[in-house]
């Protein structure tokens, strides 16, 4: 089965087409933003963890590489530790234009807008001189995440999206899956699933690492919200065992690192992954589009509903409240399954279809409604370093 | 009737698939639709929510998917509403502002 996608010069597939206007600290944003207004196709997101987060840059260039960003135009103001050169560096050894406007070097902002203007008004008429094409899906690398969980999530949501994700590794493709502490209580489910001892262990440190991310004596840190708990989930290897569901029972190749100086990426393994990261939803996908993902497919109990600027996002609920009440905003009835009116293996398929279609440019819900969230996850080398996990 | 789902077979809870009601007579059906039992509900519960389909000593397993999701924390009787009331993580514990969700 193919998709039809957007091929970039270092051969990796993108299923959209944006120009990504990004501002390497707050001080750049509303330039970024405004460079970006009444644009169609083009977004504009901002590393916005003050100006001296240089454990961003590794996502920000992940997130300038990925294959459905057609070409970058960065927004420094000048004197930021986030450095925009070494990241362009990276980005044009995917053979995407990328270009650079300093605020302080230009002069004002309304000189730096009116000139960004310029260049992303000449990325547009470039990229939209390019046609999609037919692609294999080994072309495709999936994220899956979930989110406003309820217990209809492990049992109805999840699991198709697991029959899914096997679905597209039997075709070639690679898929991801991050929130580690979504498999505290699910250890030998996963480690089970992993492809030799090396793996095992990998998968294993994963989720103990994030144990002792989330168990420090003294420190009360809320890691459930009202909504699972009003949605049923009582612990969290409850939530956990549901949340696992969703990447479905092909072997687990490995974990995926997300090192001081690069994030480890996914297109063109093949095969099921995991990756380094958090849980949180919007910088989970921010972490998995930095890995290469194109799509993301989302399940959710309660009715998340966001979007993200780099990938499309497919929501799926299995709520059938939510489905009643919310279906505007659903891109996937899975409800059908929890009611026992569907097989599970029935919804997967469905959500197959739908991945196809989107990755071929069908709009999901949130991209109708023109939703872009972007946030980014601070790696904290403090507590890394104070749990002995550097 | 109202029915909830037991997952794997060793399961000791099961998850509504509709509210539920006190008193209401609960079919349980396996994930592959089969009636498992009948139970009579001791509390009512909504969509989603846990309902006990055996006794549970404090201390024991509480079963989902085939897997301990934590303990009782107190006694459950069959029919009995379960969630955070009486069931405590063998993890990561909720906080005191996460029990004061319920």
């Amino acid at each position: 089965m193919d998709f039809q996608g957007f091929v970039r010069t270092n051969d990796l597939v993108g299923v959209r087409n944006k120009i990504l206007v990004m501002a390497t600290s707050d001080c750049a944003e509303p330039a970024a933003r405004m460079i970006a207004r009444g644009f169609e196709g083009v977004v504009a997101v901002t590393q916005h963890l003050g100006c001296i987060a240089i454990e961003t840059a590794p996502t920000l260039t992940g997130v300038a590489k990925n294959a459905n960003i057609a070409a970058v135009l960065i927004v420094s103001m000048g004197c930021e530790g986030v450095e925009p050169e070494p990241i362009m560096a990276e980005v044009s050894k995917t053979g995407k234009d990328v270009e650079l406007v300093k605020i302080q070097e230009i002069g004002t902002t309304r000189q730096t807008i009116g000139h960004g203007r310029e260049i992303v008004q000449r990325m547009l008429e470039k990229a939209g001189k390019q046609k999609r094409g037919p692609f294999d899906l080994s072309h495709l690398a999936i994220g899956l995440k979930c989110g406003g969980s309820d217990t209809t999530s492990g049992i109805a949501a999840n699991p198709a999206i697991g029959v899914m994700a096997d679905m597209m590794v039997d075709a070639g493709a690679s898929v991801l899956m991050i929130e580690p502490i979504e498999a505290i209580g699910a250890e030998e489910y996963l480690s089970s699933r992993a492809t030799d001892e090396e793996v095992k262990r990998a998968i294993r440190k994963w989720i103990s690492d994030e144990e002792k991310r989330w168990s420090i004596p003294g420190a009360s840190v809320d890691f459930m919200c009202r909504g699972n708990i009003d949605g049923g989930l009582t612990t969290l290897e409850e939530k956990a065992l549901g949340a696992v569901h969703k990447g479905g029972h092909r072997p687990i190749k490995g974990v995926l690192k997300n090192r001081r100086d690069c994030l480890e990426t996914v297109p063109g393994r093949g095969g099921f992954y995991l990756q380094e990261g958090t849980h949180e939803e919007i910088p989970a996908i921010t972490y998995m589009a930095a890995a290469g993902v194109n799509i993301i497919v989302f399940a959710t109990g309660r009715g998340g509903v966001f979007g993200h600027a780099i990938c499309p996002v497919i929501r799926v609920t299995g709520n059938p409240e939510t489905w009643a009440k919310m279906n505007e905003d659903m891109d996937v009835n899975a409800s059908t399954a929890m009611e026992g009116k569907e097989s599970i293996e029935s919804v997967g398929r469905r959500i197959f279809d739908e991945v196809v279609a989107v990755a071929s440019g069908k709009l999901t819900k949130s991209e109708q409604m023109g939703f872009d969230n972007f946030a980014l996850w601070r790696y904290d080398s403090r507590l890394e370093a104070l749990l002995g996990l550097l | 009737m109202k029915k909830a789902i037991m997952i794997d077979d060793k399961d000791n809870v099961a998850t509504a698939i509709v509210a539920i009601d006190i008193g209401d007579e609960v079919e349980v059906i396996s994930s592959r639709q089969e009636v498992v039992c009948c139970i009579k509900a001791k509390d009512s519960l909504p969509l989603g929510h846990k309902i006990a389909i055996s006794d549970i000593k404090k201390g024991a397993e509480v079963k989902k998917y085939g897997t301990a999701i934590g303990k009782a924390a107190k006694n459950i009787t069959s029919g009995e509403y379960v969630h955070i009331h009486n069931v405590q993580s063998n993890r990561l514990p909720l906080t005191k502002h996460m029990l004061s969700y319920k």
